[in-house]
């Protein structure tokens, strides 16, 4: 049974950065972009499991640090020519609280 | 409400101009065609193959009936546009349709012209521009008789080739001494004449039509030589006269062509006109890559996006006869002030000619043999200095050596054979996707199939899979940008950021309206360099969100996740207490792999990202700093032993090398940068393939600059001598500087050399008084802010702190550290 789980203030993720969230035995990385918004996604590439959290954020996307795959971080699906999906999960935000639905 | 967009004319210059603005916007207006032929568009460039029957009318079609469908382009065709009314905005057709508008194009291209001759007036004499002209060739020709072409220019051969590939007798008339004069010299001429004259051509030159007789059709033509043949068909490729009736109707600014400014706007600014039937500067162009250029610009001032306008093109010709190479650009004549670097060999029927003015090519005429073409049209529009290259340059690229893929011809590699080495792509495969996509760009190209797109070595074999893909429709001259987000290049970039003052990455985006307002990984780094090479680190504030991950966080990433660790070792020398040190906090976070780098230091690797802040903090507190081995900017300075051990030493390399990585560390640069010092020729520090190499001899110092030892082995080239350490410090500083200011973002030395030319560094730095020292103070002035150590940096000010995991249960930390925390 999935709760929402308090994580920690949306100030301490680095804006246009990420933050990892070490869950049992899941990396699960948060991303804020430019815009503010959050992201909370499994912190694994679909192609060689390279660590998103690492990556450059532009838009709602995020390119692989390893080989450059553009993930959606809504949707956690690839971009263009490649074609894979890494999970992601839905958050909140309450009085600057994020929580993940775990 | 949408605008409405009407386009006069449905072709390729029209078409691409309507493409173009696809890729801007397709929210601005409403479309609608109106075009007097019955099809679709077709390639026009395409016709000789369709006369020849090499291909059918389907395969030259361009834009099919779905995609006016899917894009909402609504097409007259069939129906004439008969005049424009301005006042009103509206045109009217043949048919009798009032068609009203917001923006008009005037896309009606070009017709035949036919010169005053008797007879001319006969059935089946006609031009050689449209699907209805080859339809009425084919319908024509016989085996009985004589098909006569006039004119010996490009379209002249193509339309004869194409009727004698039908076993037809055809003879070419030309009213010149030699064939394609407007591209070729006299050489090139003979040799293609007689390349053709193998297919059944029969050539009359210094000749044109006394008569052409019959009593309603052709039936026979005399020719000014006195001679004469029985024949039933005269097709005039003698030339084009832009299509300018309906805008002088509508009483436009007209003189050979409808005339238009930079954005291709005619005298009436709601009205623009492109392709055969505009005229830009005085010119018209008959050919498709400026026309393709005049789109990209049309395109933007339809949608509004400002740029610096169309400034006329550097034309350059293939022609479309399976089995003749030929290329020609430029100034390819020459004059009493030029020079030509000329390679002929008849009987292979190879030629080749440059044409050279004050060390720059001007001019271009390659047959045979013309696999560098797009080399030498880089090297022509981009005015570079050829002087080092002018002993090799004709025999290719290849014949350099030391650039690209030495030896390869793209025209004799397999399918089957690969292209990019990175990414396992062949040739076959970046053939079929520019074929079933529609790739036109590099750009594209490294999308799609991803060839070229991670190291870029191939890029120059890839492009040349381009060429020979598309011919004539490849449009290397149009300015490609550095990446997807972007129609800008380097060079655009570097003016931009020099003239106008900006604060962030996304300022620079916006002003040159990027399509994506955050770029990505290849714009986002590139664009942060260039406002750091402008400001220097005190006044704009190096972005760390703008850098990619080693860079950002001063370590190099692993494919498993995990980090590398490198202390600065000063020079390659360290101390017993020093690696003693290094080996105890390597004990302390059990390091599994500890490895010498080929750069005379230790490379601590597999550590976890929550370990980098306390093993920095260990390493500063017994007196290392980075050794910024994930840098674009200085990373080692290789040495040897020098004159203080060895006996062959000659000067004091390890004190040197030393003393060049004391000023020269925490320095950026576009690339990673690496210097080598060695005491004597023998050069043991193997500074030849360094980006400095520093050598030894008996007299002072000799400076090398521009070597690399990665994926294409490049010697350096030597710049100069010194006499001693204090001039050789401040030459290296200055070089520093002149290529961190000069080079592109992520050009190394090597790159960077071989396109601006050894002689254009010499030039700047050797031979203008004071540069050097410019050069020197500028590169001290932006170290002071540079060398600051970014492990103790940014420990101190809070940086490090999102490097460790947020943990809900401490169970669940990676950190034994942690957990031994917890416990207590």
């Amino acid at each position: 049974m999935k709760t929402w789980k308090k994580i920690t203030n949306i100030n301490d993720i680095p804006l246009m950065g990420s933050r990892i969230l070490q869950y049992k035995e899941e990396e699960i990385v948060l991303f804020k972009n430019r815009k503010e918004e959050i992201f909370v996604i499994n912190n694994v590439c679909p192609h060689k499991q390279g660590k998103l959290s690492e990556g450059l954020v532009h838009g709602k996307n995020v390119t692989c640090p390893l080989h450059n795959w553009d993930i959606n971080l809504e949707t956690g699906e690839a971009l263009g020519s490649d074609s894979g999906c890494t999970q992601v999960y839905e958050s909140k935000i309450e009085e600057e609280m994020l929580y993940v639905l775990l | 409400m949408k605008e409405k967009l009407l386009v006069i004319g449905n072709g390729m210059s029209g078409l691409r101009t309507i493409e173009d603005l696809f890729d801007i916007t397709k929210d601005k207006y409403d479309i609608t065609i109106i075009g007097d032929e019955p099809h679709y568009n077709y390639n026009r460039i395409m016709l000789s193959y369709l006369l020849s029957g090499e291909k059918s009318f389907e395969d030259t079609i361009i834009n099919h009936k779905t995609w006016y469908d899917e894009n909402n382009v609504t097409l007259h065709k069939g129906d004439a546009a008969i005049a424009i009314d301005k006042d009103k905005k509206t045109v009217t057709s043949q048919s009798g349709k009032v068609l009203s508008y917001d923006k008009l194009l005037i896309a009606t291209g070009s017709n035949s012209f036919i010169p005053k001759t008797k007879g001319s007036e006969l059935k089946n004499v006609i031009g050689f521009r449209t699907k209805l002209d080859s339809d009425t060739i084919l319908e024509l020709i016989s085996k009985d008789k004589t098909a006569v072409v006039v004119g010996g220019g490009l379209l002249g051969l193509e339309a004869a080739y194409g009727i004698a590939m039908h076993g037809i007798k055809t003879i070419l008339v030309h009213r010149s001494s030699s064939i394609m004069s407007q591209q070729l010299d006299s050489t090139g001429g003979r040799l293609l004449q007689k390349n053709l004259e193998a297919y059944g051509i029969e050539f009359k030159l210094n000749t044109t039509i006394e008569e052409i007789s019959g009593e309603h059709i052709v039936e026979k033509v005399s020719f000014t030589d006195g001679s004469s043949v029985e024949s039933n068909i005269v097709v005039f490729a003698t030339g084009i006269i832009p299509n300018t009736k309906l805008a002088k109707q509508a009483d436009l600014d007209i003189k050979k062509g409808i005339v238009v400014n930079d954005h291709l706007q005619t005298s009436d600014e709601s009205i623009f006109a492109i392709g055969e039937c505009a005229q830009h500067g005085g010119n018209t162009y008959g050919l498709v890559a400026p026309l393709y250029e005049q789109a990209k610009f049309c395109a933007k001032k339809l949608a509004d996006v400002p740029s610096d306008g169309y400034a006329g093109s550097t034309l350059s010709t293939r022609l479309k006869i399976s089995g003749v190479d030929l290329f020609s650009a430029g100034d390819y004549l020459g004059d009493e002030t030029t020079e030509d670097l000329i390679l002929l060999d008849e009987k292979f029927g190879i030629y080749k000619k440059l044409v050279i003015y004050e060390d720059r090519i001007i001019g271009i005429v390659l047959y045979g043999e013309t696999s560098d073409a797009s080399w030498y049209l880089k090297l022509l529009k981009e005015e570079s200095n050829i002087s080092d290259l002018r002993h090799k340059i004709l025999f290719g690229k290849s014949a350099l050596g030391d650039s690209g893929h030495g030896g390869d011809d793209i025209a004799s590699m397999s399918d089957d054979e690969e292209i990019c080495g990175c990414n396992g792509i062949t040739k076959g495969s970046v053939v079929c996707a520019i074929k079933d996509q529609d790739l036109k760009t590099l750009n594209d190209v490294k999308t799609c199939t991803k060839a070229g797109a991670s190291c870029g070595s191939c890029l120059g074999l890839v492009e040349q899979v381009l060429v020979h893909t598309l011919g004539d429709e490849y449009q290397s001259n149009v300015q490609e940008g550095i990446c997807p987000c972007c129609d800008v290049g380097h060079k655009e970039i570097k003016a931009c950021v020099s003239l106008n003052d900006y604060k962030t990455v996304y300022e620079v985006f916006e002003n040159l309206a990027w399509k994506n307002e955050d770029g990505c990984i290849k714009c986002r780094p590139a664009v942060n360099y260039y406002l750091l090479v402008k400001y220097n680190d005190d006044k704009y504030k190096n972005d760390k969100r703008s850098l990619l991950v080693n860079d950002r966080v001063f370590a190099n990433i692993q494919k498993d996740g995990t980090y590398s660790v490198v202390p600065r070792i000063w020079g390659g020398v360290t101390s017993a207490q020093e690696l003693k040190d290094m080996a105890d906090i390597a004990v302390k976070y059990d390091v599994p792999t500890v490895k010498f780098t080929g750069g005379q230091r230790l490379d601590m690797l597999g550590v976890r990202k929550d370990q980098l802040e306390p093993m920095w903090k260990d390493l500063n507190d017994v007196g290392f700093v980075s050794g910024q081995a994930y840098a674009k900017g200085l990373r080692t300075v290789k040495t040897c032993v020098g004159n203080v051990w060895c006996r062959f030493g000659t000067q004091d390399a390890m004190q040197t090398g030393i003393d060049i990585e004391k000023f020269t560390w925490g320095s950026w640069t576009p690339h990673k940068f690496k210097i080598a010092v060695s005491g004597c020729p023998r050069n043991c520090a193997e500074a030849t393939i360094k980006d400095i190499g520093v050598i030894a001899v008996d007299s002072g110092w000799e400076i090398h600059i521009a070597g690399n030892g990665g994926i294409k082995v490049r010697v350096t080239d030597f710049l100069c001598k010194v006499k001693n350490n204090e001039e050789l410090y401040v030459y290296i500083k200055a070089i520093m500087q002149f290529y961190r200011e000069d080079a592109y973002y992520l050009e190394r030395t090597a790159h960077w050399i071989e396109r601006v030319g050894l002689e254009y560094i010499k030039e700047v730095l050797l031979e203008t008084k004071g540069k050097i020292e410019f050069y020197e103070q500028r590169f001290i002035e932006s170290q002071k802010h540079a060398q600051i150590d970014p492990w103790e940096q940014s420990r101190k000010d809070g940086f490090t702190k999102e490097f460790s995991p947020i943990v809900l249960d401490i169970k669940d930390s990676p950190s034994y550290e942690a957990h031994e925390k917890a416990n207590a």
